[in-house]
């Protein structure tokens, strides 16, 4: 009994040793400036700089400024739209990969995937600027086909067009590893038993491949919802997100505690989307 | 022992080796401008040393910078000349050697001694301006039409139109278009220029920054860049030659750009030396002509050291009138500022 209780504390003091490395990088680039952020949120700027005024009057602008909440409603709706839309284009291209493609091909098709992640992110948000634009190539070939122009450029419409491309790539990625662990086994067992495709695909693929496509979602909505660059460039100044408003409280001003405010609105909104994730992770049913 | 002896030696070897490079690095926080090799390599040349440069945009962010670092970090500042008074205010600046630098040449508008001179010490110099006003295609829209500012938030805007993505010049600009001298705007002054913003906002097809509002009018997007001027156009007339901008009869806003030595530089010496280099004709020539942007240089000597087809496009021959036309840039206090950010934040979220 004391042996294996003497095991027991020798691994668990090796996994604390070996998790330690991790723990500590958490601790000073996570937990710590998100503890200072967390301070300078309930700061005041005034003419002489940053003053510690203690006060929560950053979060009551926010609350009462209908421009602020207007952002923050701004920017919940694109990383919905976004996320589930790259769920829905991910899951089939994932599927494809994973089940229908022979083996040999499957490592050139994720390379091809990942193609997307080869070019800096701005740039790419400049390329669709240009194929969106009225005179883009989108209009180009529209034009050239005989079909009716379309005003895509310095819209919501482009913006979320610009972040559903990078995160449907990102989410094969996801999706593909939860899919490509399933055992063909099950989906056959399944259709001897007399399942056809639909039943096979609601009761044994999807669940089994769930925590792929809930990782994926999370980390689309977490990228999505903070992201600066795509709104900025492909929203052309007309769908105020809540990232060009903590910019904004910087630029000039240098307002870092109603910036600090803002962020931890942000984090908010991810923390409280990670919650929902894991519940519903955690229901029987699912 | 000897090994003991051995590593003291190669420490204060790399010790010593270490401040002889950094004694040869000068560092600057400066505007995208200040990047072009033109500029800066006759400078590391001739005194041996390396410039490094970090790039900024707006002062907050730079005094976010400035306030993250370790006292000494930097030697050069380069900042916009209303905000002069705010970082002097903050220490970050010290004196210039007046007798050094070129006062006599610069334009008259450019002294600025309401900005750089605080009790009676010069702080800062200018080094460079420009106008936030109406860029445009001219194969599009006439300068006729555009000779009204207020056309641009009526109800028939002479064609499609952006809107630079800063709120001071624009909303300086809506105020003369409104008649409104910049440096007279109050806070009561705001309900009107927010609604004429609001119908610029209408009008207008997207709201950007630099690079997003040079793209809109060099790819044809749009017509009109509202808040645009030769440091969109200038440097693109050689391949777009219809891009062309003007001052409206309301008048534009006047930017300019001011360059000091932080007070506590570990190098004042060279530091100084890279603010009289930029103020050269040389210099100047190099920097209202850099591939960032181009515009005005503060010092009229450098006219000698640029082409005629250089000053026709930054209109060097009409730089008298168009300086008597322009407002300089609005210099809000702190709730001035934060009410007219709030209402930029409407025009946004509009």
């Amino acid at each position: 009994m004391s042996k294996t209780l003497t095991i027991e504390g020798r691994d668990r003091r090796r996994a604390l040793a070996l998790a330690a490395p991790a723990l500590l990088w958490t601790l000073v680039f996570f937990a710590l400036p998100f503890g200072v952020m967390a301070v300078l949120s309930l700061w005041q700027r005034t003419d002489q700089g940053l003053e510690a005024a203690w006060t929560l009057a950053n979060y009551a602008k926010f609350a009462s400024s209908p421009a602020y909440l207007q952002a923050a409603l701004n920017s919940l709706e694109i990383t919905v739209v976004v996320t589930v839309l790259s769920v829905a284009l991910a899951y089939p291209l994932a599927w494809i990969i994973a089940v229908e493609l022979p083996a040999k091909y499957r490592r050139l098709a994720l390379a091809l995937a990942v193609v997307p992640f080869w070019t800096s992110y701005v740039v790419r948000s400049y390329a669709w600027s240009l194929v969106l634009a009225k005179r883009g190539v989108l209009n180009g070939w529209l034009g050239d086909l005989g079909l009716p122009l379309m005003d895509l450029a310095n819209s919501r419409a482009a913006t979320v067009i610009g972040f559903t491309h990078f995160f449907t790539m990102l989410l094969t990625l996801t999706i593909y590893a939860s899919l490509v662990q399933l055992p063909p086994n099950l989906r056959r067992a399944a259709a001897d038993l007399g399942a056809g495709p639909v039943q096979i695909f609601r009761f044994i693929v999807w669940p089994l491949a769930l925590p792929g496509v809930m990782v994926g979602a999370f980390l689309t909505f977490a990228l999505c919802i903070g992201d600066y660059v795509t709104p900025q460039i492909l929203g052309g100044g007309n769908d105020l997100a809540l990232p060009q408003l903590v910019m904004l409280q910087i630029g000039r001003r240098a307002d870092l505690p109603m910036a600090a405010a803002l962020s931890i609105v942000l984090m908010a909104a991810v923390t409280l989307a990670y919650i929902a994730m894991a519940r519903w992770m955690k229901e029987p049913s699912k | 022992m000897k090994t003991t002896t051995r590593l003291l030696a190669v420490l204060a070897g790399t010790t010593l080796l270490t401040q002889a490079a950094a004694a040869q690095e000068l560092n600057a926080l400066v505007w995208c401008d200040h990047t072009d090799d033109a500029l800066i390599k006759p400078f590391e040349d001739k005194f041996g040393v390396k410039v490094n440069l970090k790039e900024y945009e707006g002062t907050g962010a730079a005094l976010s910078l400035i306030e993250q670092s370790q006292p000494g970090d930097w030697d050069v500042l380069v900042v916009d000349g209303i905000d002069v008074p705010r970082v002097v205010s903050a220490g970050i600046l010290g004196p210039l050697p007046v007798g050094d630098l070129p006062y006599d040449s610069l334009f008259p508008e450019m002294v600025m001694e309401e900005n750089h001179v605080i009790d009676g010490q010069t702080y800062a110099i200018s080094e460079k301006f420009g106008y936030n006003t109406v860029s445009f295609n001219s194969a599009a829209v006439s300068a006729e039409d555009l000779s009204d500012m207020t056309a641009l938030w009526s109800d028939n805007a002479p064609g499609s139109m952006a809107v630079y993505d800063y709120y001071v010049p624009v909303m300086g600009m809506v105020a003369m278009g409104l008649g409104i001298p910049t440096a007279d705007i109050t806070l009561d002054d705001l309900p009107a220029i927010e609604a004429a913003l609001m119908k610029l906002k209408d009008n207008a097809s997207s709201v950007g920054e630099v690079v997003s509002s040079q793209t809109a009018i060099a790819t044809g997007e749009v017509d009109i860049l509202f808040g645009g001027g030769e440091w969109v156009t200038a440097g693109l007339t050689g391949d777009l030659p219809d891009l062309d901008w003007l001052i409206p009869e309301q008048g534009a806003v006047r930017w300019s750009q001011s360059i000091g030595v932080f007070a506590d530089s570990k190098q004042p010496d060279l530091a100084v030396e890279f603010v009289k280099h930029v103020l050269s004709p040389q210099g100047q020539a190099a920097l209202a002509t850099s591939s960032c942007y181009w515009a005005m240089p503060a010092n009229r000597m450098a006219g000698a050291m640029m082409t005629d087809e250089q000053k026709a496009a930054l209109r060097w021959d009409q730089q008298v009138d168009y300086l008597n036309k322009a407002d300089l840039y609005p210099t809000p206090d702190a709730d001035l500022d934060a009410a007219m950010q709030d209402v930029w934040t409407r025009f946004l979220a509009h």
